[in-house]
């Protein structure tokens, strides 16, 4: 078969599917229903699958439910994202030890091995290829994502139901996946439990081989287009990116910032789920004995004091500073930077925001506004007193 | 509606100004409110106007990138905030915050330019007071830097 | 909006190791503020810079930080670097002895426009510290001189016990082909030089604005008002360069903490053109 081909496999090809690439030398990675949330960790089998399970996503509201059918794909967008694994949130970056006035420093072996993502929603292969830009494409790549991304396999699901928040047709990234993967499967229910494939690169075929399947026929095709075209209906959320940069560019001191300021407790959960959100920070540790040293890397968050602490203070001490730096990098100077937006519109942040800040409405705001705008805006009351 | 015409009369800044200039002057001014916390000018923007406080507090800041707004002088009641209006290129080199709720007669500070080059008297006569607001407020800076409260010198 | 298909080929892998250099000599410059000379400790690991780079200083176990190159870049074996005691790192640094081992990445970031200016008079304007990243340029215009019209240093510190290179600034106050102004802004019994912010000097400085590369470092209020007073002696935009400072972790713009609007400061600066930066420079908390 050829990057582009179509086939159909049944539930148990599934199956096959998860055995043939774990004897291919892959470890699996795929969603899993764990502590009232559905996340991605190792997997064997399609019954670590959370089947039959989705979710009610909304501003600042995650709940798992109970689907009416057995899909094993049928929610939207986990609080969690592919980052987790190809941009760890804690790693050592190396150990130095002190003897006899000397310092040895050693490097940190890799060890990720090659993984294959099991049920990559268009929006993250999106996500994913954006980090693959920022991490490898500019001037310095980072070793240990370039360890990372070197061996994956990607098997991505189209999105049959649009998440609570997702706006992802609007940034032009989904519902459908159209690039980054190995195979994109198509999960339709009706009619019979199968899956529409489709072959992205000779390795996906590679591995298709290997699964039984026969080929698609038109009526499958149908299916899978209305399942996709049922998620896209769905969307109810839409983030105008008309002009966009220019836009916040222009707008710095929009009094919008300090409306948002008022609501965000600048926790740093929208950093956290973003797919994209790539920041980190750094902690030097040594033992009692003051010998043995280790440098560590985490995620940080434009949002921490820490993050633009020069010395005599914060750069960015206010809430509103902080959220205009989230906001613009990721919808406006990320473009400057990497030549596209930040944003894939997976809703993550919006869901996750303890106060339920909408990222599309506050743009639409500031659209709306900023024509209004003149100047410095200072009131001027005639006559009283 | 009232002018106000005895208000400017009645500020020392205008005392002793001709009938005539004070007429011009109250063409060009307008009562203004500022509540706690608003910011009246900020550094860079053009400056087109200046105030003439009545009451409340006037706080003329810096944006100093890790310390925030630091004050380094605050105007109070009857006193006049703004003199970059008067010389190019006529932009505020300072933010001012009204840290109370204040009320000012603002002057239009665009079109005094225009009439004081048309009446150099009038001009005179603006610029000389503002020449002895300048002079006090410099008297008062030169001394805030000695420091004197501080550390010996060398510190 | 167009979206990729696949990540272009990678890149030169980050410099994320140290590499070890030892102390080789130290002056003390002010009351907290010292030189140190770095020496590699593998001939291998030694490295030139331009003016104006920084190297991320690494003191085993308690942290890194960005500290500018301040010395003649036309040494390649000791890498001078001045340091303010204001933390834990830096003040770790400054007490160190000689031999002493310190980790180093870099050199990183853009440097002083040398080049650009040959033809054309040069205006460096120092604040405190700012001095520090300026001084190699300074160098390398002596080290050329007849490629350059007139060169003025205005330079501006607290107090007289506050400037840097005091000796080296006497050296050059008398060579007949640079012109040096200092000025602190609050003075002791001794000085009988210039009391007054930096900016004052600039309306007098002898250089043709028409024809001139200004080169500014310090505190980002002194930089805002020397970009103005520059503007209104007829400097154009794109011929001040300033160097800016942000909060650094990664030093090779992975990181993202020396972000300031669109531009990483390790790797778009710390030298940027004025142009550049106008949009943002005066935006508060930016």
């Amino acid at each position: 078969m050829q990057p582009g081909a179509h086939a159909v496999i049944d539930l148990e090809g599934f199956g096959r599917l998860l055995d043939v690439l774990q004897a291919s030398g892959y470890r699996l990675i795929g969603p899993v229903r764990r502590d009232g949330a559905i996340i991605y960790d190792e997997i064997s089998s399609p019954a670590d699958l959370p089947a039959g399970w989705t979710e009610e996503q909304g501003p600042g509201t995650y709940r798992l439910q109970r689907r009416g059918d057995g899909a094993l794909f049928g929610y939207a967008t986990a609080p969690d994202s592919w980052k987790r694994a190809l941009h760890p949130p804690v790693l050592r970056l190396w150990q130095a030890r002190r003897e006899n006035g000397d310092m040895r420093v050693a490097e940190e072996p890799d060890d990720a091995g090659p993984r294959a993502f099991i049920g990559v929603r268009a929006c993250d292969l999106h996500a994913i290829a954006i980090q693959d830009r920022v991490f490898l494409a500019g001037q310095y790549a980072d070793p240990a994502y370039k360890a990372r991304s070197e061996n994956v396999f990607i098997v991505a699901v189209n999105c049959g139901q649009a998440g609570g928040t997702c706006f992802c047709l609007s940034m032009g990234t989904g519902p459908k996946a159209t690039m980054g993967f190995d195979l994109a499967l198509t999960e339709i229910v009706d009619g019979g439990h199968r899956f529409l494939v489709e072959v992205g690169t000779a390795r996906g075929a590679e591995i298709l081989d290997g699964v039984p399947h026969r080929p698609a026929d038109g009526a499958d095709g149908e299916a899978a287009a209305q399942v996709v075209a049922k998620a896209a209906a769905q969307m109810g959320r839409r983030l105008d990116t008309r002009d966009i940069k220019d836009l916040l560019y222009r707008n710095l001191e929009h009094p919008r910032w300090q409306e948002v300021a008022a609501r965000c407790l600048t926790c740093g959960n929208c950093t956290m789920v973003c797919p994209t959100c790539f920041c980190t920070t750094v902690e030097d540790a040594t033992d009692l004995a003051g010998d043995h040293a280790e440098r560590w890397r985490r995620w940080g968050s434009c949002f921490s004091l820490e993050f633009s602490y020069v010395h005599g203070g914060s750069i960015r001490a206010s809430a509103a500073s902080r959220y205009r730096q989230w906001l613009t990098h990721k919808l406006a100077t990320w473009i400057d930077q990497f030549g596209t937006s930040g944003c894939v519109g997976c809703g993550r942040c919006i869901t996750w925001c303890p106060v339920g800040i909408d990222i599309t409405e506050e743009v639409r705001a500031i659209r709306e506004t900023a024509a209004a705008m003149a100047g410095a805006g200072k009131e001027e009351h005639r006559a009283d007193a | 509606m009232q002018t106000l015409e005895p208000v400017l009369a009645a500020h020392p800044f205008f005392k002793d100004l001709k009938p005539e200039h004070l007429q011009v002057l109250v063409g060009c001014a307008s009562n203004v409110r500022f509540d706690g916390g608003q910011y009246i000018f900020k550094e860079g923007e053009e400056a087109n106007t200046f105030y003439l406080i009545r009451h409340g507090t006037v706080a003329l800041e810096m944006a100093v990138p890790a310390r925030g707004g630091v004050t380094v002088q605050t105007i109070n009641e009857g006193d006049v905030l703004g003199w970059s209006w008067l010389f190019p290129p006529y932009r505020w080199h300072f933010d001012a915050r009204a840290t109370e709720l204040t009320r000012a007669i603002a002057l239009d500070g665009k079109c005094l330019r225009d009439k004081c080059e048309e009446d150099h008297n009038l001009g005179y006569e603006l610029v000389k007071r503002f020449a002895q607001i300048i002079e006090l407020r410099l008297q008062a800076t030169r001394l805030q830097l000695l420091d004197i409260y501080g550390h010996a010198p060398g510190r | 909006m167009a979206m990729l298909q696949v990540a272009e080929p990678a890149a030169a892998v980050g410099p994320v190791v140290p590499r070890l250099f030892r102390v080789r000599g130290r002056r003390r410059e002010t009351r907290d503020t010292i030189t140190v000379d770095l020496q590699a400790v593998a001939p291998a690991d030694e490295s030139g810079f331009t003016p104006g780079q920084f190297n991320m200083l690494y003191v085993f176990g308690i942290g890194e930080v960005p500290i500018s190159i301040s010395g003649d870049p036309g040494r390649v074996d000791f890498l001078a670097h001045t340091v303010r005691a204001v933390g834990a790192v830096t003040q770790s640094l400054a007490a160190m002895k000689r031999d002493a081992l310190v980790g180093v990445r870099g050199p990183f970031g853009t440097s002083w426009p040398v080049e650009a200016a040959e033809g054309s008079d040069v205006v460096i304007v120092g604040g405190g510290i700012g001095l520090a990243p300026l001084r190699p340029v300074l160098y390398r215009l002596l080290a050329r001189r007849e490629k350059f019209g007139r060169i003025v240093l205005l330079y501006g510190a607290r107090t007289p016990g506050d400037l840097l290179y005091v000796r080296e600034l006497e050296r050059w106050r008398s060579r007949m082909d640079l012109d040096v102004e200092v000025t602190v802004d609050a003075a002791a019994g001794s000085w009988r030089g210039n009391v007054g912010v930096v900016t004052t000097l600039i309306p007098r400085a002898p250089f043709d604005p028409a024809s001139s590369v200004a080169l500014v470092c310090g505190p980002e209020v002194m930089m805002r008002f020397t970009v103005r007073e520059l503007q209104a002696r007829g400097v154009r935009d794109d011929r001040m360069f300033l160097s800016m400072e942000r909060n650094m972790k990664c030093g090779i713009g992975l990181c993202g903490h020396c972000q300031y609007g669109p531009f990483f400061i390790c790797r778009d600066g710390p030298v940027f053109p004025y142009g550049q930066i106008a949009p943002f420079f005066r935006v508060r908390e930016i």
